[in-house]
C-alpha cells in the first residue's frame, strides 16, 4: 500500500491537485475559520463578560437563576460532539443561510460550537484581572460598564489575544470536519480524496497544510499577545 | 468633616464545622475626623482597618450605623450619587493598584476619563500632577517599569486628579522600605498642607502615625479602644491594645527585650555589661547617663541603646559597660535606685558578640 501511496503517478496526481484545488481550499478554510471565530467572539464576548460580572460579588450581579441558566446552556452546547451539532443545527442553518450544504452553510454550526467555548475562554481571561485594580476603579466612581470597558477588557488584552488564538486553532480543526456536510476547504479535500478515493498522499498534504495553518495562527497569536503586554519590563526589541 | 456613627459590619463566614456563622469585623465604631486633619487609624492585622476604610466610601456596606461626610449620609445615596461622591473621596492602596496596561499619564487621566473630562484637559491636569508628585519624566512609562515608591506616587497623583476632599490611604506605605515610606509620607503631608485635603491613614506601623498624623484611633478586634491626639495617646496609652502597639515587646517583661545581634563588642573587654531598662521614667533636660558618670566618677561606656521618647517619658533599654568591677556596678545601681521606672540588671558577659 505504501509503495502505491508514494509512487510516481500518485505524486504527479497529488501535485496536480495541489496546484489546481489547494489554493481555493486553503482560502475557504481561512475565511471560514476567521469568520466563524469572529461571529463566535461577537456572541461569546458579552456572554463571557456576563459570566464574570453577573456572579455574586461581581461588579453587576445578576439573579442567581439567570446565571444558572447561562452556565447550563453553555455546558450543554459544549458537551455536544461537533459532528452531531452540525446535524442538529440544520434547521437554524437553513433559516440563516437558506441551505444546509456548502462552505458558507458550514459557518453556522461552527459558530454555534465555538461561541460557548469562546465565552468560557473570555471568562477565564477576565477573571485573571487583579480584583484590587477593579476595586480601585470602583473607589474612583467607575460604573459597571466603565469597569468592563475601561478596566477588565484592556487589562486582560494579552490573555484575551492568546485565548482567541486557542479559539481560532480549535475552529480550524472543526472546520476540517465540516467537509462531511459539504463544507469546502482543506477538510473536504482530505475527506474526498483520502477517505473516499484512497489517495492518501493528497490527504497527507491537506493535513500538513492544516498543521502549517495552525502554526501560523499560533505564532501570530503568541507574538501579538506578548507584544501587547505592558507588564513585561525588559523586552528585547 | 467625616463622622462615623456606631458602625457595625458583620460578615457571614463558613465556620470550622462548615456551618454559616456571623463575624463582626467592626463593632459599634464611632469616630469624627475634622477637615484638613491627618487622621491615623492603627491596629494589628485583622483588627478591621481595611473594612472600616472601605465602609467610608461604601465599597463595603455597613451592617449598621452611618457614615456622614460633610453631613451627607453615604448609605442613603443612590448608586449614581455614590459614584459621583467617590470622586471627592479617593483612595490609595498597599498594592498601588495601577492599571498595568496603561502608561502613567493615562493612569492619572483614568478618573478624569470616568467623569467625562475632555482628553486635552485631562492630559494637562495629569501632567501637572506628575509634576506635583515629582515624576514629570515618567509620563510615557508603564507601571511595571517603576519602583514601588514611584508607583505609589503615580497612584497618589491619580487619586488627586478629581480634586478630592478626602484621601483614604489603606496601608499605603506597608510595601515600601523605610526611606521610601518616609518620602511618601512627606508627600502626603505636603499635599495635606497645600491642598487642605483631609487624609485618613490606615496602618499597622506606629512610626507612620508618629511621623504624619495629628490624631489617631486605635482599633482592636473591631472596636475603637482609644482616640485622641497622637502625642497624648502614645505618651499615656490607656488600653492594652495601645500599649501593645507602643511597646511591641510588652508581652515580655522589658527586662527580657532582646538586643539584636547580642551584646556588641565595643568597649573595654574588662567592663561589666549592665542592662538599663526605662519603663516610662521622666526625661530631664540633663543627659541622664552623662550626669551619672559625672556624679559617680565612673566612666561608663554606652554599648547599645534603644530608647524611645514619648511625650516626656523614656521607654526602651540601654546597655552600659561599667569599668571598675562589681563595686562600681553597685554604685551605679544605687545612683538610679530612687527612680522606680529604671531597672538595672547585669547582662550576661557570654552574650557579648565577640565571645
Ligand atoms: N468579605 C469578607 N468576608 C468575611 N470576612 C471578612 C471579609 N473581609 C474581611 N473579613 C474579616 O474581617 C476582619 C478584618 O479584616 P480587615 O481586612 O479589615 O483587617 P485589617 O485590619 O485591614 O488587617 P490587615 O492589617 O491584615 O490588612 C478579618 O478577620 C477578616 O477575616
Ligand atoms: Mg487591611
Amino acid at each position: 500500500m505504501l509503495d502505491r501511496m508514494f509512487s510516481a503517478e500518485a505524486l504527479e496526481e497529488a501535485l496536480w491537485i495541489l496546484k489546481n484545488e489547494f489554493p481555493l481550499a486553503l482560502w475557504e478554510t481561512f475565511y471560514v475559520t476567521v469568520l466563524a471565530t469572529l461571529f463566535a467572539i461577537i456572541l461569546g464576548m458579552p456572554l463571557g463578560v456576563l459570566l464574570v460580572t453577573g456572579e455574586k460579588g461581581g461588579v453587576r450581579p445578576l439573579p442567581a437563576w439567570l446565571m444558572q441558566v447561562l452556565n447550563v446552556v453553555i455546558n450543554l452546547l459544549r458537551s455536544v460532539p461537533f459532528l452531531i451539532l452540525m446535524i442538529l443545527v440544520f434547521p437554524l442553518t437553513r433559516l440563516i443561510v437558506g441551505t444546509t450544504v456548502g462552505t458558507v452553510a458550514s459557518i453556522v454550526p461552527l459558530v454555534i460550537a465555538a461561541f460557548p467555548f469562546v465565552a468560557r475562554l473570555i471568562e477565564g481571561s477576565l477573571r485573571e484581572v487583579n480584583p484590587n485594580i477593579i476595586e480601585a476603579a470602583q473607589s474612583m466612581g467607575a460604573s459597571p460598564f466603565q469597569i468592563v470597558w475601561k478596566v477588565m477588557i484592556p487589562e486582560s488584552v494579552p490573555s484575551l489575544i492568546s485565548n482567541v488564538t486557542i479559539a481560532v486553532t480549535t475552529v480550524l480543526g472543526y472546520s476540517a470536519m465540516s467537509g462531511i456536510i459539504g463544507g469546502g476547504g482543506l477538510g473536504k479535500i482530505a475527506i474526498n480524496y483520502g477517505y473516499y478515493r484512497y489517495k492518501y498522499l493528497v490527504m497527507l498534504m491537506a493535513v500538513i497544510l492544516l498543521i502549517l495553518l495552525v502554526q501560523v495562527f499560533q505564532s501570530l497569536g503568541t507574538y501579538l499577545s506578548v507584544h501587547s503586554d505592558k507588564r513585561i519590563r525588559n523586552r528585547k526589541k | 468633616m467625616i463622622e462615623i456613627q456606631n458602625l457595625t459590619k458583620t460578615f457571614s463566614v463558613v465556620g470550622e464545622d462548615g456551618k454559616q456563622e456571623t463575624f463582626d469585623a467592626l463593632k459599634n465604631v464611632s469616630l469624627t475626623v475634622g477637615d484638613g486633619e491627618i487622621y491615623g487609624i492603627i491596629g494589628m492585622s485583622g483588627a478591621g482597618k481595611s473594612t472600616l476604610v472601605r465602609c467610608i466610601n461604601m465599597l463595603e456596606r455597613p451592617t449598621e450605623g452611618k457614615v456622614l461626610i460633610d453631613g451627607t449620609d453615604m448609605g442613603s445615596l443612590s448608586e449614581k450619587e455614590l459614584r459621583q461622591m467617590r470622586r471627592s473621596i479617593t483612595m490609595i492602596f498597599q498594592g498601588f493598584n495601577l492599571l498595568m496596561q496603561r502608561t502613567c499619564l493615562d493612569n492619572i487621566c483614568f478618573p478624569l476619563e470616568l467623569s467625562g473630562v475632555k482628553r486635552t484637559e485631562a492630559v494637562r491636569r495629569a501632567s501637572e500632577l506628575l509634576e506635583t508628585v515629582g515624576l514629570p519624566d515618567k509620563a510615557k512609562a508603564y507601571p511595571a517599569q517603576l519602583s514601588g515608591g514611584q508607583q505609589q506616587r503615580i497612584a497618589i497623583a491619580r487619586a488627586l486628579a478629581t480634586q478630592p476632599k478626602v484621601l483614604l490611604c489603606d496601608e499605603a506605605t506597608s510595601a515600601l522600605d523605610p526611606n521610601t515610606t518616609h518620602a511618601i509620607l512627606e508627600l502626603i503631608r505636603d499635599i495635606n498642607k497645600k491642598l487642605g485635603i483631609t487624609v485618613i491613614i490606615i496602618t499597622h506601623q506606629m512610626s507612620v502615625v508618629e511621623e504624619v498624623c495629628s490624631h489617631v484611633a486605635i482599633l482592636d478586634h473591631g472596636c475603637v479602644v482609644e482616640t485622641g491626639e497622637v502625642a497624648e495617646v502614645f505618651s499615656a496609652p490607656k488600653s492594652d491594645a495601645a500599649r501593645r502597639l507602643v511597646f511591641p515587646d510588652a508581652d515580655k517583661s522589658p527586662m527580657e527585650a532582646e538586643i539584636p545581634g547580642g551584646i556588641p563588642a565595643a568597649g573595654n573587654p574588662d567592663d561589666i555589661p549592665v542592662r538599663l531598662v526605662f519603663d516610662g521614667s521622666h526625661t530631664t533636660d540633663r543627659a541622664m547617663i552623662t550626669q551619672m558618670a559625672i556624679d559617680t566618677g565612673i566612666a561608663v561606656n554606652i554599648l547599645y541603646a534603644s530608647t524611645r521618647c514619648i511625650g516626656d517619658k523614656v521607654f526602651g533599654n540601654m546597655l552600659l559597660g561599667i569599668p571598675g568591677g562589681m563595686e562600681a556596678v553597685e554604685r551605679v545601681k544605687a545612683y538610679f535606685a530612687d527612680d522606680p521606672q529604671i531597672m538595672i540588671e547585669p547582662a550576661a558577659k557570654e552574650d557579648r558578640a565577640d565571645a
